[in-house]
């Protein structure tokens, strides 16, 4: 079922939205716009993210991917004069609806940043930091989970001799799999990341493709990425973006073997620009 | 040093040479004029070194008709004022530190804010001085001759209450310290990426809580020095103390009696001292300077562990 999305301003027949009908839907786009200021950066973005599968967002540099994921947890609400419109629907519930708490929000939905950011504390400290803001605080519920987020990142044998060190001694890979740990350790139901392996080396970036592969039977993963092997690796589905569009939305394999648009396939042969 | 052959070496060096000479001889500099000055002060202190040892520092007595001379007091005085200060203008100066370094505030207010921050920083010792006679003296006078009335029993709060007093002179303290721990903190929480708030915030922090857990713990090695440069500084503090403080020296424990500091006895006395007394003088002189040396120094120390601690050189 090879299909494309136009960016017409009209309603969006819901057919379109995602590719697979025996996928469930997790996370919905519908009209999407977004302006930084005047500035328009995203154009009537309509898609669906299914639950518990890898989606990739690729693209050229500009074209708003992170702009778009940041959306998803409102993390674009901390800059001055951002505006939106059109809707985005996790699990059937609109985020910017008045009932939403943006915290809530937030607390359901672990980030991965291009750059790793644990913070200046314990190993420990980093991965039960979820957990202590939400005022949960028994050790043994600490522990546990300090256990299992960071098996779950495959860090754990690396790390459980020195829990209580800084974070910050730790190698740029194991510094973004604990960020990983950190994102996932209170069970969120989505994880987003942003390009989380340009600053690691080959075998840091397998160890986290792997990790991705083996997370995403829990969590619902939105990946940003510039690797065109790495979106074929890990992810099920891939969203091609250019110039603030979403240009083709589709299996990762129909769109690496035989995407439909002229656009899509230039990006993806390297022919762009 | 051995440097591998292909690099051109004799284009970069004579000027980098120059720059490292100059380098060193603005370091020698400094450091012989420290030692001159401290040269300086401990001749001229040695005569009332010879003649009251360590005694000087432990005896509360200072008569100068009667050539006795002790600086208990005094060094009381100091430590107390400077400390005072410190824990009042601690917690301000950093809440002002956030204000300007989260945004709290629209743009304009802040650079606002911190122009005002920065006056007060430049405003004169004296000026300070004068305030504190016109509005600090009566109010202390007043609000302490109340709180001294009920809280009396509690150490340090017993009456009678002077409106000249260790309380007037901490206050104006805090006052003068509060730009240099505003800016030093300030520096410390800018210096934190941003990465770091959106990672906190991408986990469901509020903004307090990423302040809490992530912001003041990254900025600690910062703020432990603006807190000890700022102990420095008051311990320094002269006009100003010396125009508030009511320079007694007697021994009170009350922070409501008229005390004095090291460097307001010096500024109080000095300019009619003769004799033993300028000897006298000179011996609190070398020990003001040793208490500020020393400060600084440990301040160091426990900047480049915490530093350590928290895994390296960020910031200052
Ligand atoms: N804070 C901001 N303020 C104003 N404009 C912004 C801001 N962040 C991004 N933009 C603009 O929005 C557009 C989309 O940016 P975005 O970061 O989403 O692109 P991207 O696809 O993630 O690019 P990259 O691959 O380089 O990360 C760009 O034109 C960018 O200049
Ligand atoms: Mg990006």
């Amino acid at each position: 079922m090879n299909q494309q999305i136009k960016n017409s301003t009209e309603q969006v027949p819901s057919e379109v939205m995602s590719p697979s009908s025996d996928m469930e839907t997790f996370i919905k786009v519908i009209n999407f716009n977004f302006f930084y200021g005047k500035k328009q950066t995203l154009f009537n973005i309509n898609f669906a993210i299914p639950t518990k599968h890898v989606t990739s967002f690729i693209g050229p540099s500009g074209s708003g991917k992170s702009t778009l994921l940041r959306n998803f947890n409102r993390m674009n609400e901390l800059l001055p004069g951002v505006r939106h419109e059109g809707d985005i629907a996790i699990d059937g519930k609109s985020i910017f609806d008045a009932s939403i708490e943006i915290i809530a929000l937030r607390r359901r939905i672990g980030m991965v940043f291009q750059k790793s950011n644990p913070f200046p504390r314990s190993i420990y400290e980093n991965v039960v930091f979820p957990l202590r803001i939400m005022g949960r605080n028994k050790r043994s519920l600490l522990n546990e989970t300090v256990e299992r987020s960071l098996r779950s990142v495959a860090l754990w044998d690396e790390v459980k001799d020195r829990l209580h060190e800084n974070a910050l001694g730790l190698s740029g890979g194991q510094m973004q799999r604990l960020c990983i740990a950190r994102a996932i350790s209170s069970q969120p139901e989505i994880l987003l990341m942003d390009e989380p392996c340009s600053a690691l080396d080959p075998i840091a970036t397998a160890k986290i493709e792997e990790l991705i592969v083996e997370l995403k039977k829990e969590f619902t993963i939105v990946i940003v990425t510039h690797s065109m092997q790495q979106a074929s690796r890990v992810s099920d589905l891939t969203a091609f973006f250019n110039f603030g569009k979403l240009i083709e939305f589709d299996h990762t394999h129909r769109i690496f073997t035989a995407p439909i648009e002229k656009q899509t396939e230039d990006y993806i042969t390297g022919r762009f620009g | 040093m051995s440097v591998p052959a292909f690099i051109p070496q004799n284009r970069y060096r004579p000027r980098r040479d120059y720059f490292r000479s100059l380098c060193w001889i603005a370091a020698v500099m400094i450091i012989l004029l420290l030692g001159f000055i401290i040269d300086e002060i401990f001749t001229r202190a040695l005569p009332a070194i010879h003649h009251y040892g360590w005694h000087f520092l432990t005896s509360s007595e200072w008569r100068p008709n009667r050539d006795l001379y002790g600086v208990l007091p005094m060094l009381f005085g100091t430590a107390v004022s400077s400390f005072l200060a410190l824990l009042l203008a601690l917690p301000l100066g950093l809440a002002v530190a956030l204000f300007l370094s989260e945004n709290f505030l629209p743009r304009p207010m802040r650079q606002l804010m911190r122009m005002i921050v920065e006056m007060l920083a430049a405003t004169p010792s004296v000026v300070y001085g004068l305030w504190g006679i016109f509005t600090l003296v009566p109010l202390v006078q007043h609000y302490g001759g109340i709180v001294a009335h009920h809280w009396g029993w509690i150490p340090f709060l017993h009456g009678p209450a002077y409106g000249n007093s260790l309380f007037t002179a901490s206050l104006v303290l805090a006052l003068m310290v509060l730009p240099t721990i505003t800016a030093i903190s300030r520096a410390a929480l800018v210096a934190i990426p941003d990465t770091f708030r959106e990672g906190a915030y991408a986990l469901g922090a509020t903004r307090w809580e990423t302040i809490i857990r992530v912001l003041l713990p990254y900025a600690a090695p910062g703020i432990v020095a603006a807190s000890i440069l700022a102990f420095g500084r008051a311990m320094g503090e002269t006009m100003a103390v010396a125009m508030l403080i009511g320079n007694s020296q007697r021994l009170t424990l009350s922070l409501f009696s008229p005390s004095n500091t090291l460097s307001a006895l010096l500024a109080n006395q000095f300019s009619e001292a003769e004799g033993l007394q300028i000897n006298a003088l000179m011996y609190a002189a070398l020990i003001l300077i040793m208490l500020t040396l020393g400060t600084n120094i440990i301040g160091e120390l426990v900047l480049r562990r915490t530093q350590k601690a928290l895994g390296g050189g960020h910031c200052l």
